[in-house]
């Protein structure tokens, strides 16, 4: 998946001479969590989130604090080492960007101009749609040795029986290389009789349903 | 205590059958008809027989275009293409001639049985053909064409303007229903049912608030698979009592799934038939409390149609009824009937054997979830004001 497909292109932006009053207003109104500061052409010149605004910001329980702090332009507290994304890097990508530098926003770039923003919320709410939990279905995991073919194996009893995959992921079996665990979500109420036919089959489920007791 | 129920029934309810493999058997209403005939409990003059809905009244919830889709299908005419995107013609709901009138009736019967109570013919009245919960606006699907609780629901507000607690105790989530009135204050929903990670639908997540207006009227209980009976009941009981409390409405529906039974194939919760006799008091206790008696109670899921689906329903009856559940055995005549007919061995008497009670490894950790899913919960029961 692309980042194009998930990016929001409609961004909150200011230009670097404006005040951190406006940034905080427009953090507040748009209840966002970081603006891109964009110069004159459009270009990604600094980055804001709402802990730089609150850390420059007087304290709430300071009554006589001097609020003119907040007049100073934002290119005062901007980050100015952004990092960007193009609309056409992976998403996966993405994702390991926030993990490794522990923020939650990416402008998006394209010929230096700003095309788009992409958040960590972004980011959980395509998880979301990969791993179907949105949609009604069942779900069923099967442990199968680590070789080539196993999922169309596996697949082809769902195929027969007109059921409807949602879904699939593959997941490591613990720290054991020799086996996957494949998760499907499927379009159904009844996965009984596909579930019977893949031990009948001898995959091995994972639980609830690598158990046929205690339920009689 | 005698109160003045109905029981909604009719042989038609029958005709809602999508194949002879198919899970959902509606052959379960007659046998609790009978089970019901058989001990006594039941005559006559307590039935009522079911109309048809309107489409006008379908339409009450659902979308024109289904109705049409539904309709189409019902006569032959849907092509296989133009049924999936409304869910119809898929393994969970299939195709069957007559299957909008079908539909329509279980509709019309959860209607009749609004009618009786808010005419004041009856104070309680159950309609174990409804209870469809997982019909959406425009969709079928989970062996649900048409939502008979979500009409009925926007019937009620539409025509008396009361406050709807909706209950369902059906082992899957009552999604339909819940998404139907997410935003909307006025009609609360609380769905006790197994966990979504692995059964469908796979949502009821102890977050669903509800959106907008509505948010914080719609609570979900998803309980660990093999959770057993006393862990069932105490999270439910005190749920369903702070709920009631919290939100006063003036009218309960309960929809009451039989699937939450070790016995059910469905499901993996393993409990007896204890819940089925608490479920149905704790809902007439609290419809007499804070609803004037205002109590209707809808059928629902339940794949065991011999061993748990007939005891479990014939107990919300007799609890309308009397106030109580029955004990002791089950009526001989009803036995010596059906047993032949049945595929397995059925009941002897009302309650079950100790000996049904599977050894359950992580019982103490499936308690514990339970009860953090409870406080969970409980933390939007509290008038803050």
């Amino acid at each position: 998946m692309l980042v194009e497909e998930i990016m929001n292109t409609n961004v909150i932006t200011l230009s670097p001479r404006a005040s951190i009053a406006e940034a905080l207003h427009l953090l507040q109104k748009h209840r966002i969590r970081h603006i891109p500061i964009i110069n004159d052409q459009n270009h990604v010149v600094g980055i804001v989130s709402d802990r730089d605004v609150r850390d420059a910001s007087p304290s709430i329980l300071d009554r006589d604090a001097d609020q003119l702090v907040l007049q100073n332009e934002i290119q005062t507290i901007m980050t100015r080492q952004v990092v960007t994304v193009h609309p056409l890097d992976f998403v996966e990508e993405i994702a390991r960007i926030f993990y490794d530098e522990e923020f939650a926003s990416v402008p998006v770039v394209q010929n230096n101009q700003l095309v788009g923003i992409v958040t960590e919320k972004d980011m959980l709410y395509t998880l979301i749609q990969l791993t179907g939990t949105h949609v009604q279905g069942s779900q069923i995991e099967v442990k199968v040795p680590h070789i080539p073919g196993m999922i169309p194996k596996v697949t082809s009893l769902f195929g027969k029986r007109n059921m409807n995959i949602i879904s699939v992921l593959v997941y490591p079996f613990y720290d054991d290389p020799n086996y996957k665990i494949l998760v499907f979500r499927v379009q159904t109420m009844n996965p009984n009789p596909v579930i019977q036919e893949l031990r009948e089959a001898g995959y091995e489920l994972m639980w609830p349903n690598n158990i046929p007791e205690p339920k009689v | 205590m005698t109160c003045k129920s109905s029981f909604i029934y009719s042989d038609d309810l029958l005709q809602y059958h999508f194949h002879s493999d198919h899970p959902f058997n509606q052959k379960r209403v007659l046998l609790t008809k009978e089970l019901l005939e058989s001990s006594k409990q039941i005559n006559g003059q307590d039935m009522i027989t079911p109309r048809m809905a309107t489409e006008e009244e379908l339409l009450l919830f659902h979308d024109l275009d289904y109705v049409e889709a539904v309709k189409k299908a019902s006569e032959g005419q849907l092509n296989t293409g133009s049924g999936l995107e409304f869910g119809l013609g898929t393994e969970d709901t299939p195709i069957f001639p007559g299957m909008h009138e079908a539909a329509s009736l279980l509709v019309g019967g959860t209607l009749t049985a609004v009618e009786a109570v808010m005419s004041g013919k009856s104070l309680h009245s159950l309609h174990l053909g409804g209870g469809l919960h997982h019909g959406f606006r425009r969709k079928a699907s989970g062996f649900c064409i048409y939502n008979d609780g979500a009409v009925a629901i926007k019937y009620i507000r539409e025509n008396y303007n009361l406050r709807v607690l909706y209950v369902d105790t059906d082992a899957h989530h009552g999604d339909g229903v819940q998404w139907a009135f997410y935003d909307d204050p006025n009609v609360c929903t609380f769905s006790v049912h197994e966990t979504g990670r692995y059964l469908f639908p796979g949502t009821g997540n102890v977050n669903e608030r509800g959106i907008k207006e509505g948010h914080g009227y719609s609570f979900n209980l998803p309980i660990d698979a093999f959770t057993q009976d006393e862990s069932f009941l105490h999270v439910f009981e005190i749920a369903f009592k702070e709920v009631v409390d919290y939100f006063k409405p003036d009218i309960i529906i309960t929809q009451n799934g039989a699937d939450a039974h070790v016995f059910d194939p469905l499901t993996h919760l393993c409990t007896t038939m204890k819940i089925y006799d608490q479920i149905p008091k704790l809902a007439h206790d609290l419809a007499h409390e804070y609803c004037d008696g205002k109590w209707i109670g809808l059928g629902g899921g339940g794949y065991d149609i011999w061993r748990v689906v007939p005891r479990a329903w014939a107990q919300i009856w007799n609890v309308m009824k009397t106030g109580l559940p029955a004990s002791g055995d089950l009526p001989s005549e009803w036995v010596n009937k059906w047993q032949n007919k049945a595929t397995v061995p059925l009941p002897k008497y009302w309650h079950d054997t100790d000996d049904i009670n599977p050894h359950i490894p992580r019982k103490a950790e499936i308690t514990d979830k339970n009860e953090k899913l409870l406080l969970n919960l409980l933390k939007y029961t509290k008038n803050t004001i």
